[in-house]
C-alpha cells in the first residue's frame, strides 16, 4: 500500500527538529527501513514528518576519551567501515553482518533502532550488554539514559515523543574483555528468533533479544559466567521473562536463548573484531 | 498510472518541487510528499524497469542506486532525493559491470520472469564494487549473503550466484 499523506518538513539544524517535534503529532524520519514500512502499512500516519536526513552533525563516530559516541543518523554501513567501531566496539561489528541486507544498512540508522525499539532487533541488546548510554534532546533540555534503563517493552522507551535521540555513548571495553554475538534466524538478515551479546570482563553482561517484549539482561547467567561456568549460566535462564512471538512459542524461546548462549559464549573472543 | 493517484485524502497534498538527476538525465518536477522514490521513477520519469512487489522492504524487486549507495525505492520518499544522483536498471547498461553483468546473467539463465532482475542487479553491482580480487576465486556464501535481501521466486538463485561469481572471477583475473 501508500503511505497517507502527511505534511514533510527537512529542518537543517536540530533546534529547529525540536521545535516541530514540540508540536506534536509529528514522527522524525531516520533511515525509514522501519518507519516507511510502517506507513505503507498504515500502521503509522504522523500529521507531520520530520526528516533528519539533512541535518548536519547528527552523523558520525567520535573517539572522546574512554568512549565512543556515535551519532544517532549513524547508519548501519558507515558503523560497518569504521575502524573504530572495529577496535572499540566490537560487539557491533560482530553484528552488523546479521542486521538486515545491505541496501537496508546503507539506509538504517542506530539511532532510528534505539527508538524504535523492535523485540528482535540486535542493537537495544548490544547496547545494553556495551553499557552504553542513550542521549536524548528536546527543547526543554538534555538527559542520558543508560540503555538498561531504556528499553521499557514492545516498542517502549524512556523517550519522550518530544525528544530526539541525538547520540549513543558506549564505553570502550576495559582490556582482555571477551566478546561474544550468536543468533538464530530463519534467512540471514532476518530479525532473528533469539540472540544474545556478552561481554565478559571487569564486569560481566548479558543481553538477549527477540526472545521477549524488549532486550533483556541476564542477572543469573552474568553471575555464572563470571566464573566461567557456562552450564550455570544456561541453567540461569529459567527465570527470564521470555514471550512468544510468530515464530516460536515460549518454551522455544527458553531452549533457543540457551542454545545461543552457548555459541555465542563458544565464539568469544577477546581483542578487537574477529568475526 | 496518473500522478492524481497520490493526491491526498482531501484531495490536498504536500507538494515539493525537487530537482533529481536519473541516469544522467537532470529531472525537476513538484512531487506530493508521500509519494515514493520508485513510484516516482516510473510513473514520473517512465522508467519502468524498477519493479514494485511488497512496497515494505523485504523483497528488494525496487532497489536502485542512490547516491552512490543501493537503497530500496520503496522505503525512500521522491522528495528525499531532491538533489540526488539516482542509476536504475536502464542505467546500470552503462555502468562498470553493467554488461559484464548482463552477459552473465544471460549466459547462466539468471532470469525467468524478470521482476527481481533489476533489483538482483543493483546488489550485484554492489557486491562486485565493493569485492577485492582474491586468489581463491568468488566467495560462493559472500555473494549469497549480499543478495539475501533480493528474492527471486523462479530460479532458486543457483544461476544467478553463477553470473554473479563469473563476473567476480574475470575481475579478479583482471579481465573487467
Ligand atoms: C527487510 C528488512 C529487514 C530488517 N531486518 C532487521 C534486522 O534483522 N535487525 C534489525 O535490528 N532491524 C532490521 N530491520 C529494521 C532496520 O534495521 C531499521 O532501519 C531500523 O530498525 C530503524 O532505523 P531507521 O533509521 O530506518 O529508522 P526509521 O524507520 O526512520 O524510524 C524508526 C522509528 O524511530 C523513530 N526515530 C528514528 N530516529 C529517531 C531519533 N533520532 N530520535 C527519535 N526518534 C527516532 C521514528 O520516528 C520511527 O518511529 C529490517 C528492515 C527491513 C525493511
Ligand atoms: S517493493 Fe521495495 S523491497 Fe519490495
Ligand atoms: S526471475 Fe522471476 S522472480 Fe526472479
Amino acid at each position: 500500500m501508500k503511505a497517507p499523506d502527511f505534511r514533510y518538513e527537512r529542518p537543517t539544524d536540530v533546534e529547529a527538529a525540536l521545535a516541530l517535534l514540540a508540536d506534536g503529532d509529528a514522527a522524525v524520519l531516520a533511515g525509514g527501513q522501519s518507519l516507511m514500512p510502517m506507513m505503507n502499512f498504515r500502521l503509522a500516519r504522523p500529521q507531520v514528518l520530520v526528516d533528519l536526513n539533512r541535518i548536519d552533525g547528527l552523523a558520525g563516530i567520535a573517539e572522546d576519551g574512554e568512549a565512543l559516541r556515535i551519532g544517532a543518523m549513524t547508519r548501519y554501513a558507515d558503523l560497518a567501515g569504521s575502524d573504530l567501531i572495529a577496535t572499540y566496539a566490537p560487539l557491533i561489528a560482530r553484528a552488523l553482518p546479521h542486521i538486515a541486507h545491505p541496501a537496508i544498512r546503507n539506509r538504517g540508522t542506530i539511532g532510528g533502532s534505539v527508538a524504535l525499539a523492535d523485540p528482535a532487533a540486535e542493537m537495544p541488546a548490544l547496547l545494553m550488554a556495551m553499557g552504553a548510554q542513550i542521549a536524548l534532546r528536546s527543547t526543554s533540555g538534555m538527559r542520558e539514559v543508560a540503555a538498561d534503563d531504556f528499553f521499557l517493552g514492545l516498542y517502549e522507551t524512556a523517550r519522550a515523543e518530544d525528544e530526539l535521540v541525538t547520540e549513543i555513548i558506549v564505553p570502550k571495553p576495559a582490556p582482555g574483555t571477551r566478546h561474544g554475538f550468536y543468533e538464530l534466524a530463519r534467512r540471514h538478515g532476518d530479525y532473528a528468533m533469539a540472540g544474545v551479546a556478552l561481554a565478559v570482563g571487569e564486569a560481566v553482561r548479558v543481553a538477549f533479544f527477540a526472545v521477549s517484549d524488549h532486550a533483556l539482561r541476564a542477572p543469573e547467567a552474568e553471575a555464572a559466567l563470571a566464573s566461567g561456568d557456562i552450564d550455570a549460566a544456561a541453567a540461569g535462564l529459567e527465570g527470564l521473562d521470555f514471550h512468544a512471538d510468530p515464530n516460536a512459542d515460549v518454551a522455544t524461546k527458553k531452549h533457543l536463548a540457551g542454545v545461543v548462549l552457548r555459541r555465542a559464549w563458544a565464539g568469544s573472543s577477546t581483542g578487537g573484531n574477529t568475526a | 498510472m496518473g500522478r492524481v493517484e497520490y493526491w491526498g485524502e482531501h484531495g490536498m497534498s504536500d507538494l515539493h518541487k525537487i530537482s533529481v538527476t536519473i541516469n544522467g538525465e537532470a529531472i525537476r518536477a513538484s512531487v506530493p510528499a508521500r509519494l515514493n522514490l520508485v513510484d516516482f521513477i516510473r510513473t514520473e520519469a517512465g522508467l519502468t524497469g524498477s519493479h514494485v512487489g511488497c512496497e515494505h522492504g523485504v523483497c528488494g524487486a525496487c532497489t536502485i542506486e542512490v547516491d552512490g549507495a543501493m537503497v530500496r525505492g520503496c522505503l525512500m520518499l521522491a522528495v528525499q532525493a531532491d538533489g540526488a544522483t539516482v542509476t536504475t536498471v536502464e542505467g546500470f547498461a552503462d555502468s562498470d559491470f553493467g554488461p559484464a553483468l548482463q552477459e552473465a546473467f544471460q549466459n547462466n539463465h539468471a532470469l525467468q520472469c524478470g521482476y527481481c532482475t533489476p533489483g538482483m542487479l543493483a546488489s550485484a553491482l554492489e557486491y562486485l564494487r565493493g569485492v577485492r580480487s582474491s586468489a581463491t576465486g568468488p566467495d560462493r556464501a559472500a555473494i549469497r549473503d549480499h543478495i539475501s535481501g533480493n528474492y527471486c521466486r523462479c530460479t532458486g538463485y543457483q544461476s544467478i550466484v553463477n553470473a554473479i561469481a563469473e563476473v567476480a572471477t574475470s575481475k579478479a583475473e583482471g579481465k573487467s
